[in-house]
């Protein structure tokens, strides 16, 4: 099953590696993984999604608490949340394709961010299933270049992941 | 200067004079701040000051350039000795040993590269013990980072895996809280090594910077469990109250958490069988009437029997290691599982526990004792009974006698014999350090340990060369005490350059090699799995160990015949002031039993002699 892992670390130098170490370390699977101080410079957070039984997430969980720089985290997935990713995706864009492009990327309320003779770059950001039915309704187009920022989320309602 | 440097010197020279124009004081008073005065430390005395806070006495370690301004360091003051080494990992082993025997984190110093990639197989031993440790370990200057420089290792990378923590030094102000954090996490919660990554360029001696060491530090990461769950600890409670066949299996955890004597209170109030795995020997007396033995793939028959049909499993302070469960699915299949422990990842990694209780040994098994106490009062005549009956039926496993000695026609000594004449040499009560193979498991199984931290081997990791420094670091903690080592003809060779520390530092150990002229354990999976093809498992061109240890200024003795075994033993444990080295030559075919069936067996499916099966 899918999982979303939120997590606050020391921002330091080396914590990052010893998230990414610890996946391979012990046999993790990592599907994406997104991370950036967050308003407090101390800390960055961390949102690791990964495919995982009950058994391997608890497992995940606790070994990443064991990591001393790990402040906090939670298993988004255990609640309801929002988690959204972004994409830049680069098409070639040229006679009849252009304005179908433009057409596709209008019905996915992306933005066109950058126009070349050739080519248009498009910007999408929503739930990982909608960046890949854009990457299925565009199948025709000749994508030249993909760029995911991986999942980012937060828990639902008043529940917040904090100091 | 330069050339007496040994191979692991080096590095960049021009620096290292620069302590001349020092005076030989590392203290100097030359800064007042908030009206009082305040020390001023170059990086390498404030790194050295720092230990000297956290009080260690010794340090195991090799110089070499990027270690070389904390070398000087430890030079100018005499709180801390310093133990010289011939091998790094030997510096890693005998911290460990230090460690084991005593509590205390052991402490290391290697330089950078090769100085640290050899303390690696040392610290990924801690490691899998949870050893406290703390590692320094020289790095070339900030600058020349990156830059594939002469004896550049990154450190903190190559030992990551293998650490609790580690630390990059960036600049000489962080040490004191470096050092301060290091030996905290390295001994608190499940102790484990920690690595202080030193460059070279933070340790210069013309550098001074203000030395305060804190009293306290604060962590918002980290914060080890202090106390167990009262309604956990409850729930427990009442389970054991009602077993009728329990069963306790205590691990390292609680020789390293020092609960031996609540565990011991526990299980006699419970009137409870006991086992102890190979990392908890000592927690509960082998002589004791309800110690069944060691369990696992050298367990006896009596304790795996007891695993596999009790009805409460309470573990203390254990992981569920694969050589004590064997298939995973097969085990204890009727019983409810308490599984106390202080590190919650070690809670259902592999068995599922019913009731997980989270703590240090000492305070879960308080609590826990102080409910039994009162509701042992209470227990139903129907579980006494049942009680009773369960240790009829132990009884009868232990009829088996697994772990007799088949002498064979007398002509060759056995190794379980030479065990069986330390255990009466040493009246059962020395220092006992091992290091891997059928040794090992012939040490564990037939030297009776009645305390904890007496029995040091490298259990998870199982690493060749561990016994020799092992020893040497549990004799410079125990000068009085007897300390032996238990090894093999291939063991002993994997860090046998040690001898020559020995001599240096006057350490009078007694080393008893099991020499069967192979490596003993290799070669009985190869007779039992690979229809006899020893592959690479026998040791063709051994060394005059006697000669050998003669060359280092120590006494060695050789023995072959049984009829004079006990007597040379006695001689070897007589010479109190001499290392001195015991070569036995034992039967080459002898087999370790019990041996757990596998892959597919469970706990009483054992090999107990060959082609002899349950």
């Amino acid at each position: 099953m899918k999982r979303i892992i939120s997590v606050l670390i020391e921002n330091e130098p080396g914590a990052l590696s010893r998230v990414v170490g610890l996946f391979a370390q012990r046999n993790y699977n990592i599907e994406s993984l997104t991370v950036a101080a967050t308003d407090d410079a101390t800390l960055s957070r961390m949102t690791i999604t990964t495919l995982a039984s009950d058994n391997q997430i608890e497992q995940i969980t606790k070994q990443l608490n064991k990591l001393i720089e790990v402040v906090k985290l939670v298993d988004l997935t255990e609640g309801e949340h929002v988690a959204r990713e972004l994409m830049l995706i680069k098409l070639r864009a040229t006679g009849a394709q252009r304005a179908e492009v433009k057409r596709t990327s209008d019905i996915f309320r992306g933005q066109i961010v950058d126009v070349s003779n050739t080519a248009y770059t498009v910007l999408l950001t929503g739930t990982s299933e909608k960046l890949d039915a854009f990457l299925q309704a565009i199948a025709d187009a000749t994508v030249l270049e993909v760029v995911r920022s991986g999942v980012s989320g937060l828990s639902r309602g008043e529940k917040v992941l904090t100091m | 200067m330069v050339a007496s440097v040994a191979s692991n010197g080096g590095g960049s020279w021009h620096a290292v004079d620069k302590w001349r124009e020092l005076p030989p004081c590392p203290l100097r008073l030359n800064s007042v701040r908030r009206g009082f005065q305040v020390e001023m430390l170059s990086g390498a005395d404030m790194l050295i000051r720092s230990l000297q806070e956290e009080d260690v006495d010794y340090i195991f370690g090799y110089p070499g350039g990027a270690a070389l301004h904390i070398y000087d360091a430890v030079f100018k003051q005499n709180r801390i000795q310093h133990v010289l080494v011939r091998h790094e990992q030997a510096a890693t082993h005998m911290a460990d040993g230090y460690a084991r025997s005593t509590g205390r984190p052991g402490v290391v110093l290697v330089t950078s590269g090769p100085g640290a990639t050899n303390a690696i197989t040392g610290i990924a031993t801690a490691y899998m013990d949870s050893i406290p440790m703390v590692i320094i370990s020289g790095q070339v200057p900030s600058h020349l980072i990156g830059t594939d420089s002469f004896q550049e290792t990154d450190m903190v990378g190559v030992s990551r895996p293998i650490v609790k923590h580690s630390f990059l030094l960036r600049s000489a102000t962080e040490i004191p809280e470096v050092v301060k954090k290091a030996f905290y996490i390295a001994t608190s919660g499940r102790p484990g090594p920690v690595v202080i990554d030193v460059p070279k360029d933070i340790t210069n001696p013309t550098d001074l910077h203000e030395f305060v060491y804190p009293e306290e530090l604060v962590m918002r990461s980290y914060s080890p469990s202090s106390r167990g769950h009262s309604g956990q600890i409850r729930k427990a409670a009442d389970i054991l109250l009602r077993a009728e066949r329990p069963m306790i299996y205590s691990g390292g955890g609680v020789v390293q958490g020092n609960g031996s004597p609540q565990l011991r209170k526990l299980a006699q109030m419970m009137n409870a069988p006991v086992t102890n795995t190979l990392m908890g020997l000592g927690a509960y007396p082998a002589t004791d009437r309800q110690f069944v033995g060691m369990l696992g793939m050298h367990g006896t028959y009596e304790a795996n029997m007891a695993m596999h049909n009790c009805d409460v499993l309470l573990a203390v302070g254990a992981r569920f290691d694969d050589r004590i469960t064997n298939t995973v699915s097969k085990f204890c299949p009727n019983a409810t599982i308490i599984h106390v422990d202080i590190d919650p990842a070690s809670i259902s990694k592999t068995v599922t526990a019913d009731v997980p209780i989270v703590g240090p040994v000492i305070s879960v098994l308080d609590d826990l004792n102080a409910i039994l106490e009162t509701g042992l009062e209470g227990r139903s005549a129907e579980v006494n009974s049942a009680l009773a009956a369960w240790w009829e039926q132990i009884a009868g496993w232990r009829q088996q006698d697994s772990l007799k000695v088949d002498l064979g026609d007398g002509s060759l000594i056995k190794p379980q014999q030479v065990i069986q004449s330390v255990y009466r040499a040493t009246g059962g009560d020395a220092f006992v350090t091992s290091d891997v193979g059928q040794h090992q498991m012939f040490a564990a199984l037939y030297y009776k340990f009645d305390e904890p931290r007496r029995w040091i081997n490298s259990g998870g990791l199982g690493t060749m060369g561990f016994g020799l420094p092992a020893a040497m670091g549990v004799k410079i903690a125990h000068p009085d005490a007897t300390v032996a080592c238990i090894t093999g003809e291939g063991s002993i060779q994997m860090n046998i350059q040690e001898l020559s520390t020995c001599g240096q530092y006057g350490l009078p150990i007694k080393i008893i090699n099991v020499n069967n002229r192979s490596l003993g354990m290799v070669k009985q999976w190869k007779d039992m799995q690979y229809e006899g093809r020893h592959s690479h498992s026998y040791m063709d061109s051994l060394p005059d160990f006697v000669k050998l240890v003669e060359s280092y200024g120590h006494v060695g003795f050789k023995v072959t015949s049984p009829e004079e075994l006990d007597h040379v033993m006695d001689e070897v444990f007589s010479l109190t002031n001499k290392l001195v080295f015991l070569d036995v030559w034992v039967d080459p075919e002898e087999h370790v039993y019990p041996m757990l069936v596998s892959p597919n067996g469970s706990l009483r499916d054992m090999w107990l002699g060959k082609g002899v099966r349950t």
